[in-house]
């Protein structure tokens, strides 16, 4: 009988300490972007299945604490959707490699009664909208590109991101290409300091705020907006053609750049010069040290990644980030090879 | 002033105490009639036994971060319990020595600290040494919440202890320090189990200190040095989010760790009836 | 004959006694040793929450100076910080909640320690307790989906036609702010006020009581000539204590304040608290500077309730200690 309770109290504590995973040898921790939470979380989820050894747990607090996290290696990976500046690649311990996964839309969206969806923006009333120049739904900057419409004489309520945000990156560097304005007075970051507006943590707390807010309008993933049945905006491109958000329009803007693609694969896509573009694309990243620590823990990494951008690629359609160009994959796989464990062995296969 | 003048303030005065003791329990019926309201259907067999399902899909449950706030409080309980009782021992048994005043001071400091910035000073001292976010780290940040109240109670519940149960101990040849371990400390056992129980309900539900220590697990955590999900956090999570399903798992998570924290409470007040109440 | 023997008992036993006290001794030191360590634990723990707050800001401090309080920018891109902002949201919230949670506490406290009777007292003053026990995320929780869109639908609009021409509640009404934190913190700190105010009132001797009784007052008149005055100090002092827990609550706030590091006059206006900027940013803080910063708020918010906290106590020992016995 004592021996039973020994027993059982012994497997309690083994189930305590070790969760219901006994079976996976190696858990690996990643945290940054909720731009393509997602698409990573459904990632990780089918590819326990790829790899029973492995488990990759992903937590999305933001593009910001991806690269913090990832720079203090407190995790095995980071995520972002801007890319490190120069200055943050030099604070970190080592080389860290940018490996794209997919690309998305980053979206005006809104909550706004009798606006129907395909509201049109143009890049001057969104950059007035976030300075706060613009505060009314029936601004005429707004309505002019929008005959017709029924737009109501109430205050826009603006939400952004509270938290550090490669969303937050993605928009302010639109902007900042496209207004002077805001070039000058506010910068383009993973954080800024927003000229008016509501904060919301994570593209998720974005999107809960402008769904629990009347008469708002905020920005966020595409998905994000999606899942929620909300509507959003077409926005002019670089070609003056108001376009709306979708995986070809994403697929044009990135195909602007694919042949030109940098080395390090640090680039921006937004306000790509190409007439089917949608201005505000952009491209999301995983972080990642050229010299891994672990042997292990480096080879499911790069696995992870091999397996990513075949299969996972094939799965990206489905919650709307489009695909990366055939010319950017074949590019990541070369640079793959330069991941190395300890002892300085490349990883990949 | 006509007594008929002063009877009715009196009247009113009394009637507006009682209508704040009615506003003052109002939030408590709306927010445990909101709880179980949203909350009740979804805790099924599922929310216990089923992992979380990627974002947007529905179903899945939360029995990672039941686990995982059973495993932090065991953590904390490992940090809090033998510092806070070893504590309150000293300053009951030796309160008289120059050391107490500082020792109970600090504990008070500590008892006021915002749980916020014991995350920052665990996040500081044991996650960016160890390079990673763990149930450890977590745990650390819980206990040191813990401790001042489990010190203070003990030292409370020990100092209720007539001091003739002592003496006789003592009169009988009994070393001193072995009447405080056999007599005193077991006759206030139930004051110091309830003030344990206390400290574990207040801890169980503290969010601000894990978000950057036991960090958050979508899958089982993998060992106590690694990232561990906790029901709080999971909520927190699943609050802030624009998904229905998940704000539907977040009531029902919020509806069983208040069940817990409850239940908790519930049996310190038995505890206190019974066993204890002889000691007071 | 007999004496002898008398005597060499009393020896013995003298020499055993003498064996057994200093085994005694050695044992009693023992643990006492063992008790003061855990003891010193706990001291080190402070001290070290101390050093660590105070190195890992350290740098903070350098650059920005005392500056850093009273600036009111706060921007990451450019790498200006002030706390202001933060310092203002704590400090409007907390004050608002104690403005609504403590005539409530304090008639309630009244109820309980003068007119309830003792049937209604045990029960109501548990369900008070259990208002503490709910944790912080999930009044968030509830302030999110019950407390945000009432605030929006209803009360806002109520006191924007009533009050909307004074500047405190003009501008746009969202639902989330500072108003709607300082309510869920109202509900919040109510149990603690309520319970330090019972028991101070409690602690109000019965003979000023039955002075006051005595000389035909009612029940109000007694109450006003006799338990308020004397009770007053530690009715402050319950206030501080929870002011102390408004100063330092995080997640309910963090989750129903709209976080903007901003400072308006409006209480309807989007706000930041200390502590909600740090739950919001400290994971995500990219460079060393903007960590220091968010470090030494969190710096500023343990003096600063650490402060309120001491004050709140010494206040309340010196109405309630001595009825209380050896506290």
């Amino acid at each position: 009988m004592r021996t039973l309770i020994r027993g059982g109290l012994a497997t309690l504590l083994l189930v305590l300490t070790f969760g219901g995973s006994a079976a996976a040898q190696l858990q690996l921790n990643g945290a940054g972007a909720t731009f393509p939470y997602p698409m990573y979380s459904k990632w990780f989820n089918v590819y326990t299945q790829v790899d029973p050894q492995v488990r990759f747990n992903y937590q999305s607090i933001g593009s910001g604490g991806g690269i913090k996290q990832i720079t203090e290696e407190t995790v095995d990976f980071g995520a972002s959707d801007g890319p490190m500046t120069d200055e943050q690649m030099r604070a970190a311990p080592g080389p860290i490699m940018h490996f794209p996964t997919v690309m998305g839309a980053v979206v005006l969206t809104y909550n706004a009664e009798g606006v129907s969806k395909g509201l049109k923006l143009s890049p001057e009333a969104i950059a007035g909208i976030f300075l706060g120049k613009i505060t009314k739904w029936n601004d005429a900057a707004i309505a002019a590109d929008n005959p017709g419409a029924n737009l109501p004489a109430r205050d826009i309520i603006v939400v952004h991101r509270s938290d550090g945000s490669g969303t937050s990156y993605i928009f302010t560097d639109y902007l900042s290409k496209v207004s002077r304005d805001w070039n000058n007075k506010v910068g383009k970051g993973t954080s800024v300091s927003w000229p008016v507006g509501l904060g919301g943590k994570g593209n998720e707390g974005v999107t809960g705020l402008i769904k629990q807010t009347p008469f708002s309008l905020g920005y966020v993933e595409l998905i994000y907006a999606q899942q929620n049945e909300l509507p959003f905006a077409d926005v002019k491109n670089a070609s003056g053609r108001f376009v709306a958000p979708s995986l070809e329009s994403v697929t044009a803007a990135a195909a602007s750049v694919a042949d030109s693609m940098p080395d390090d694969f640090r680039v921006s896509i937004t306000n790509a010069p190409s007439p089917d573009a949608y201005p505000i694309s952009g491209m999301t990243w995983l972080l990642v040290y050229q010299k891994q620590k672990d042997a292990a823990k480096g080879k499911a990494l790069v696995g992870f990644l091999q397996w990513m951008m075949r299969d996972g690629q094939q799965q990206a359609a489905a919650l709307h980030y489009a695909q990366l160009p055939p010319q950017v994959i074949a590019k990541e796989g070369a640079a793959l090879k330069k991941v190395t464990g300890p002892d300085g062995a490349p990883l990949a296969k | 002033m006509s007594y008929a003048t002063r009877r009715r303030r009196d009247v009113i005065a009394r009637s507006l105490t009682l209508a704040c003791t009615g506003a003052v329990l109002l939030p408590l019926v709306l927010i445990i009639g909101y709880l179980i309201a949203k909350g009740v259907t979804s805790v099924n067999l599922d929310f216990f036994t089923q992992l979380p399902k990627p974002v947007g899909e529905t179903g899945g449950g939360m029995a990672n971060a039941v686990v995982g706030t059973v495993v932090l409080i065991l953590l904390a309980c490992a940090l809090g319990l033998p510092v806070g009782i070893g504590t309150g021992v000293f300053l009951a048994e030796y309160g008289h020595t120059r050391l107490a005043p500082l020792v109970r001071f600090c504990a008070d400091v500590l008892n006021g600290v915002p749980s916020i910035v014991i995350g920052i000073y665990a996040y500081t001292l044991i996650v960016l040494p160890t390079k990673t976010f763990s149930a450890y780290a977590g745990g650390m940040a819980l206990g040191v919440i813990m401790l001042p109240i489990v010190a203070r109670t003990t030292e409370e519940m020990l100092r209720l202890v007539p001091s003739s149960l002592r003496e006789a101990a003592l009169a009988l040849g009994v070393p001193s320090w072995r009447t405080t371990l056999r007599i005193v400390i077991r006759t206030a056992r139930g004051g110091i189990i309830t003030g344990v129980m206390l400290a574990v309900a207040r801890v169980a539900g503290e969010t601000a200190p894990l978000l950057f220590t036991a960090f958050g697990n979508q899958f089982w955590h993998h060992g106590l040095s690694g990232p561990i999900s906790s029901l709080p956090v999971q909520i927190y999570t699943y609050a802030i989010s624009p998904f229905d399903d998940w704000h539907r798992q977040a009531w029902a998570g919020a509806l069983v760790l208040l069940t817990l924290i409850a239940l908790t409470s519930l049996s310190v007040r038995l505890l206190t009836r019974g066993r204890f109440k002889t000691v007071r | 004959m007999a004496g002898d023997v008398l005597e060499a008992t009393w020896t013995a036993a003298r020499r055993a006694t003498g064996q057994g006290m200093a085994r005694r001794n050695v044992g009693d030191r023992i643990f006492r040793l063992v008790t003061a360590a855990f003891a010193l634990g706990l001291l080190a723990i402070v001290a070290s929450i101390v050093l660590v707050l105070g190195y890992e800001s350290s740098d903070a401090v350098r650059t920005f100076g005392l500056g850093f309080l009273s600036g009111s920018a706060w921007d990451p891109v450019a790498r200006e910080f002030g706390a202001l902002p933060f310092i203002y949201g704590t400090l409007v919230s907390s004050l608002l909640a104690l403005a609504q949670a403590v005539p409530l506490s304090i008639g309630t406290a009244l109820f309980l320690s003068e007119l309830a009777p003792a049937r209604v007292r045990a029960p109501v003053s548990f369900l008070i307790e259990l208002l503490a026990t709910i944790p912080s995320v999930v009044y968030g929780l509830w302030g999110i989906f019950v407390l945000v869109p009432w605030m929006r639908s209803y009360l806002g609009p109520a006191l924007q036609a009533t009050l909307g021409w004074t500047p405190f509640f003009s501008g746009p009404n969202y639902g989330v702010g500072m108003l709607t934190s300082s309510m869920i913190l109202a509900v919040m700190i109510v149990p603690y006020v309520t319970s330090v105010a019972t028991e101070v009132f409690q602690a109000v001797p019965p003979q000023q009581r039955e002075a006051a009784l005595a000389l035909g007052a009612t029940r109000w008149e007694m109450i006003r000539t006799a338990v308020l005055p004397y009770g007053q100090t530690g009715v402050i002092g319950a206030v501080m204590l929870g002011l102390g827990r408004a100063i330092g609550e995080t997640m309910a706030v963090t989750m129903v304040i709209g976080n903007r590091a901003d400072m308006s006059l409006s209480f309807f206006a989007p706000g930041s608290t200390m502590a909600s900027v740090i739950a919001n940013e400290f994971s995500e803080a990219t460079y060393d500077l903007y960590v220091q910063v968010l470090v030494e708020i969190g710096l500023v918010l343990f003096v600063v309730t650490v402060v309120v906290n001491m004050l709140a106590r010494l206040l309340v020992w010196r109405v309630a200690a001595p009825a209380a016995g050896a506290r």
